[in-house]
């Protein structure tokens, strides 16, 4: 049983209370990580977080858990290593195991502009902080034997690899139950079951939200809203450069033998790795015409399956057991937008896509210290909301746009 | 293939707002929204239709 519901963690509604100095939209993982930063580092403890499900429905428990820094700018390596770093030491603070395990993560390439690419992705890493190597397709099959470097003669041969060393998966559901307990213990209320259905303005400024449980007063109210975050920055007029994709990825029967790795393509695109229970995880890239629809479709199983099976021929004798999918948030550099917004005391962290979970302690940790100081921190500002007017664009899809 | 099918708010005036919000801002509705599609594998012309994006359905 999960240790978590042994304990007895209450979840159940509390009679809200007028007023909070910061409430919070959505219960996934950034949204419990700004609330128990500002908890735990900050000491500001009068604040709710309000879910439209349970903690961790929406695309907290919808991604594939895979934690990499290996971007292709220095702001978002230096972010996403920060980041890397908070998870592997997430367990110690919240005092709770989030089934941490690092994975060598392969991103695999088929052509010259690959090869070029993924050495200089090497490079970048390199000097902002992160482990990345090149490896040639000698070293990629001493580290991964299983890998068929021939594509299983699809014409793709494998020509080299980026090698992102301390790469690595976690527990989806125990990272958000960790970080929900941690600021509940500190004081922070978590409301379930609790539809966000209006934001209320002062001229300029907001002062609390409608929710389908009554009026919540709040000093500030922060947008930690995946997918559908459009919905609730119209609620404030304010216009979002986001496009909602679905994204999907499935699983497979248990795998008797232990694969230690994270192996995908960024060129075809698809990605690989083993869940706790032993399951093969398999995704891809998000679908191109835009939706809210979180119906899973057997075109992504079969060309997903086609891929990956190539290079990965063991994958062949298994079953798939489970797909879904979630809806993501998606900018137009596909980098994260954070921070402030035009509108005084209405917060933004979204821009998350398909690379929100490795971001969840380090996006948290930011947002809880510019609420509590006032002022942007270094490491997200290249990240805010007005780079978009003044064209600072933080282009990395080459990066981003698969897990 | 899609296409997006751009609109500016008319409660924004400022020329450079405006641009702006064509480049980079989307009404990305939870609902019915226009939309062009590409007939890739046929004419080869553009074509302009709704679709209910919470159930993918044309409207």
């Amino acid at each position: 049983m999960n240790e978590f519901l042994e304990r007895g963690v209450r979840l159940t509604w509390h009679e809200p209370k007028p007023r909070y100095d910061v409430v919070i939209i959505g219960g996934g993982g950034h949204g419990l990580s700004t609330a128990f930063h500002l908890a735990r580092r900050h000491g500001i403890t009068n604040v709710a977080v309000l879910e439209r499900g349970y903690i961790g429905s929406g695309n907290s428990g919808r991604n594939t858990t895979v934690i990499r820094a290996n971007y292709g700018i220095p702001e978002s390596v230096r972010f996403y290593q920060h980041s890397l770093e908070l998870y592997q030491r997430l367990e110690e603070e919240t005092g709770r195991w989030i089934m941490h395990a690092e994975k060598g993560l392969l991103w695999l390439i088929h052509s010259e502009a690959g090869v070029r690419g993924e050495k200089r992705r090497a490079l970048v890493n390199t000097a902002a902080g992160a482990e990345t190597v090149f490896l040639t397709p000698e070293e990629i099959k001493a580290v991964v034997p299983e890998v068929d470097l021939s594509g299983g003669g699809n014409g793709y041969p494998v020509m080299g690899a980026s090698y992102h060393l301390r790469a690595a998966t976690a527990r989806h559901d125990r990272v958000v139950w960790a970080l929900a307990e941690g600021a509940m213990d500190a004081g922070v209320v978590v409301q379930q079951r609790t539809t966000v259905t209006g934001i209320e303005l002062s001229g300029d400024r907001v002062t609390g939200v409608h929710t389908d449980r009554g009026f919540i007063g709040a000093g500030m109210v922060v947008s930690a809203v995946g997918g559908h975050v459009t919905t609730i920055a119209d609620m404030v007029g304010l216009r979002m450069p986001i496009i909602s994709h679905p994204l999907q990825a499935y699983v497979t029967n248990h795998y008797q033998q232990s694969f230690p790795h994270i192996v995908g393509s960024v060129e075809l695109p698809f990605y690989v790795s083993q869940t706790a229970r032993g399951e093969m995880l398999i995704g891809a890239e998000y679908e191109r015409a835009p939706s809210y629809s979180y119906r899973s479709t057997f075109d992504l199983l079969a060309g997903c399956s086609a891929k990956a099976l190539a290079y990965l021929p063991f994958l062949t004798d298994m079953r798939i057991l489970r797909q879904w999918a979630g809806v993501c948030d998606i900018s137009p550099d596909a980098s994260p937008i954070m921070g402030k917004t035009p509108v005084d005391g209405f917060l933004v962290s979204t821009g998350w896509g398909t690379w929100g979970f490795k971001a969840i302690p380090a996006g948290g940790e930011q947002m809880a210290q510019l609420i509590a100081t006032g002022e942007t921190p270094e490491l997200i500002a290249p990240f805010s909301y007005d780079r978009f007017a003044h064209d600072r664009i933080m282009a990395d899809a080459g990066s981003a746009g698969t897990h | 293939m899609y296409g997006e099918v751009l609109t500016v708010p008319d409660s924004i005036g400022d020329p450079d707002a405006r641009d702006v919000d064509r480049v980079f801002m989307r009404a990305n509705p939870n609902g019915p929204a226009p939309e062009a599609w590409f007939h890739t594998f046929g004419c080869r012309r553009w074509s302009y239709l709704t679709r209910d994006r919470s159930t993918d359905d044309w409207v």
